[in-house]
């Protein structure tokens, strides 16, 4: 049981009032441990709306540093953050924003080799990075792991996002493997615009608090498209596929890969 | 010519067509990254090639997205 204070009780009435919601769902995000990866453009929405909805315990991995072009998009951090580290920034936020809110802070990226054991204190992973290998290396770690996460994926005026859950279709059952290296552009070699990555990752955080307050239904085999130009916003139901190689009846991987990441896009970070 | 539906949108088509040609006909500039899903079935790779597109199938196209930063 979660012990509410009546400052508790007054921060979190708006989702108290919430009959979906009440003092039980909230209770349920207090219990809440969720580890961001990336605190950039789909990493920031996110923190400061699971920090400020009261998740128990947010984990923030980051091993880069604010950089000028990053203020754009990336809204957890502000102009005297540049050349500071992503995750201490956005933990800082989250401290301003609420001080309930455990945060434990990795300022690194996620690895074949340090994926599982990161991802394993934690009960909901958002994926907030910005290239296919860590993509990939998410879901071949949480189908593993046997952890629900959130994917999201963000170009020039679109973003796309689906919800895993054990059970269900992942993202090597949509996308079989990364695409050739230099093939796709990333934000920092197409561009983006930054109130997309807003669109996308508050669907991410919404998506978080769904999944806790068992509110609703889940972007669960289905992948949400959408094209800010038109703002047209399509749901297309995916099945699980039986020939997935981590999911799927015979898995071929059974080790965590690190894919080889675009050269030009390794300067950019 | 064939009805078809791809990504939402009603086309028509002449047979026999694969989904190769079906990329090439909807001027897929990258096929290398666009996942196929015929009538909610997911379309293997190699299989592109001589999977026959059917009157009445609902294509989808489904492309990487991979920024996020």
């Amino acid at each position: 049981m979660y012990d509410f204070t009546e400052e508790e009780l007054q921060r979190y009435s708006r989702h108290i009032l919430l009959k979906d919601v009440g003092v039980e769902g909230q209770e349920k995000i207090n219990n809440a441990k969720v580890l961001v990866i990336g605190a950039g453009g789909l990493g920031s929405p996110v923190i400061l709306y699971l920090a400020a909805a009261g998740i128990g315990h947010i984990g923030i991995i980051d091993g880069d540093v604010v950089d000028l072009s990053n203020l754009q998009r990336q809204i957890i951090h502000t102009t005297k953050d540049v050349n500071y580290s992503k995750a201490l920034s956005a933990k800082e936020k989250v401290n301003a924003i609420n001080p309930h809110v455990k945060v434990t802070v990795y300022q690194d990226f996620l690895r074949a080799e340090n994926a599982m054991d990161i991802i394993k204190d934690y009960d909901f992973v958002v994926d907030g990075t910005d290239n296919f290998p860590v993509k990939f290396l998410i879901n071949d770690a949480c189908v593993k792991a046997g952890k629900p996460f959130s994917h999201g994926g963000i170009l020039r005026f679109e973003g796309q996002t689906f919800t895993y859950v054990p059970g269900h279709s992942c993202y090597r059952c949509i996308f079989n493997a990364p695409p050739p290296k230099d093939s796709v552009p990333t934000c920092s070699q197409a561009g983006v615009l930054g109130a997309i990555a807003g669109m996308l990752g508050t669907i991410q955080a919404a998506e978080t608090l769904k999944y806790f307050t068992g509110v609703g239904e889940l972007l669960t085999d289905k992948l949400l498209i959408f094209n800010a130009k038109t703002m047209d916003f399509r749901k297309i139901s995916v099945k699980r596929r039986e020939k997935c190689p981590v999911c799927g009846e015979n898995p071929t991987i059974t080790e965590l890969i690190d894919y080889e990441q675009a050269a030009c896009d390794l300067q950019n970070h | 010519m064939a009805k078809i539906i791809v990504n939402d949108n009603s086309q028509e088509v002449t047979l026999p067509l694969t989904v190769n040609g079906l990329i090439s006909l909807n001027g897929v500039e990258q096929p290398d990254m666009v996942s196929v899903q015929i009538n909610g079935e997911f379309i293997e790779r190699e299989n592109f090639s001589t999977t026959e597109i059917k009157d009445g199938d609902t294509v989808d196209f489904l492309y990487f997205m991979g920024g996020g930063r």
